[in-house]
């Protein structure tokens, strides 16, 4: 059995992680709040956006945007989602790992990818994978200069004919501890269905349905990858937040066994003195 | 008798901006500014960077966009734009920094710049600066 002062040492060691994750823990709570907060600010622009793009689809105008224009792939974007850090729990295996499961799925294809997030470019670097370009250092609360950023340089690459095809992979947020890594397809757009538009209205376009459609189109897409930041971002942080909590957890078990043992040793050392001392002194008085 | 009135929204990625019930509404519209009034007829409109001009009872009030869309439609007019900024939220030294850059690029005119872009950022601008001078 470990001596008395080993124990004690290693308590004391895992006290300190205890506290460690202890205030990782919080401080992901913390940020999952701001980005909750975040979601909820950008839900009216989120709808109205829609709503005008079903608006102009319903109107009958003219589609032929290269935005939504499908043509035969050959090269696939890959925008690959994942993490700054690490230390959530299987947050970034699990968006890996799906993305690489996705991309399997096109062999015969060139693909490139686009990492955003440092953990996800790691990967993807010493996999050997093709890098496109990559976008690190990603804020905690998303914000929209970053998604157009982002939105900006696959459009480009997108009209450029670089890809003929865009995906996104990210984490959706379902709540705090439900997180479900997704593909889907951003580029060409999918035009959102005219059910949603509920009554026909006889719109006006200043100056024409085309023209609006072609504004429009690159807020969309922008839009689109800054909620897939903000979903990605709030389950990196439910995630941080779980793993962290189940790893206070699993300390103070830890904890309260290595107490167990110290007072255990603890009194076995004391038992012992005490025979010494007694079979010592009987020892003298013979 | 009370003025006829219309319900006036901007919102942003970033936040709801503004929500008020006004008189008149003036846009700066891809082909020239526009006037919307009570009971306007159905209407999507792509905006410019610039000015927009809002009636609230008797007084005209202003706020900078960065470009966007205008949807008038049940007697509500939306603005969806990527920024907008009412007068107190305007940092002027910023918008002049701004200012003098994208003239700066414009002046020089190398190959290597974008001038669209720095149009834009021209437009941005100086709307924000007549938004805050006037106030």
């Amino acid at each position: 059995m470990a001596s008395v002062r080993d124990i004690k040492r290693r308590i004391r060691s895992i006290k300190n992680t205890q506290q460690i994750t202890k205030a990782m823990e919080m401080v992901a709570a913390a940020k999952l709040r701001r980005v909750q907060d975040s979601v909820g600010q950008a839900r009216p622009y989120k709808e109205k956006i829609k709503e005008v793009l079903s608006r102009i689809v319903a109107s009958g105008a003219d589609l032929k945007e290269p935005l939504l224009e499908v043509r035969t792939p050959k090269k696939i974007g890959y925008v690959v989602i994942s993490a700054e850090r690490g230390l959530a729990g299987g947050y970034n295996a699990n968006i890996i790992k799906k993305a690489v499961v996705s991309m399997a799925k096109h062999r015969d294809l060139e693909i490139g990818v686009i990492p955003v997030g440092k953990k996800g470019r790691d990967f993807f670097r010493r996999r050997g994978y093709p890098i496109e370009a990559e976008f690190i250092n990603l804020q905690d609360v998303p914000t929209i200069e970053e998604a157009n950023k982002i939105a900006d340089f696959i459009r480009n690459s997108y009209t450029e004919g670089v890809f003929d095809e865009v995906y996104l992979v990210y984490t959706e947020f379902i709540n705090t501890i439900q997180h479900k890594p997704v593909v889907s397809r951003i580029l060409p757009i999918e035009t959102p269905s005219e059910e949603e538009t509920g009554e026909e209205l006889d719109y006006i376009f200043e100056p024409s349905p085309e023209l609006v459609l072609n504004k429009i189109l690159p807020l969309y897409l922008a839009n689109q990858v800054f909620s897939a930041l903000t979903e990605a971002k709030a389950s990196e942080h439910g995630a941080r937040m779980t793993a962290m909590g189940s790893a206070t957890d699993n300390a103070a078990e830890i904890i309260d066994q290595l107490t167990l043992s110290y007072n255990r040793a603890r009194q076995d050392a004391i038992t012992r003195e005490i025979t010494e001392i007694v079979s010592g002194a009987n020892a003298l008085k013979q | 008798m009370s003025e006829k009135t219309l319900t006036f929204e901007v919102v942003t990625p970033v936040r709801k901006v503004l929500s008020k019930e006004i008189t008149s509404l003036i846009v700066p519209a891809i082909e020239g500014y526009l006037g919307v009034l009570p009971n306007h007829a159905p209407l999507i409109c792509g905006l410019e960077p610039g000015v927009v001009k809002y009636k609230e009872g008797n007084a005209y009030k202003k706020l900078a966009i960065s470009g966007g869309f205008l949807e008038v439609s049940h007697n509500k007019a939306t603005i969806i734009a990527n920024a907008a900024e009412l007068p107190e939220d305007i940092d002027v030294a910023r918008a002049k920094a701004a200012k003098e850059r994208a003239e700066k690029r414009l002046k020089q005119r190398t190959p290597d710049i974008d001038l669209a872009r720095a149009e834009a950022a021209l437009k941005r601008a100086m709307a924000r600066l007549k938004v805050a001078n006037d106030s």
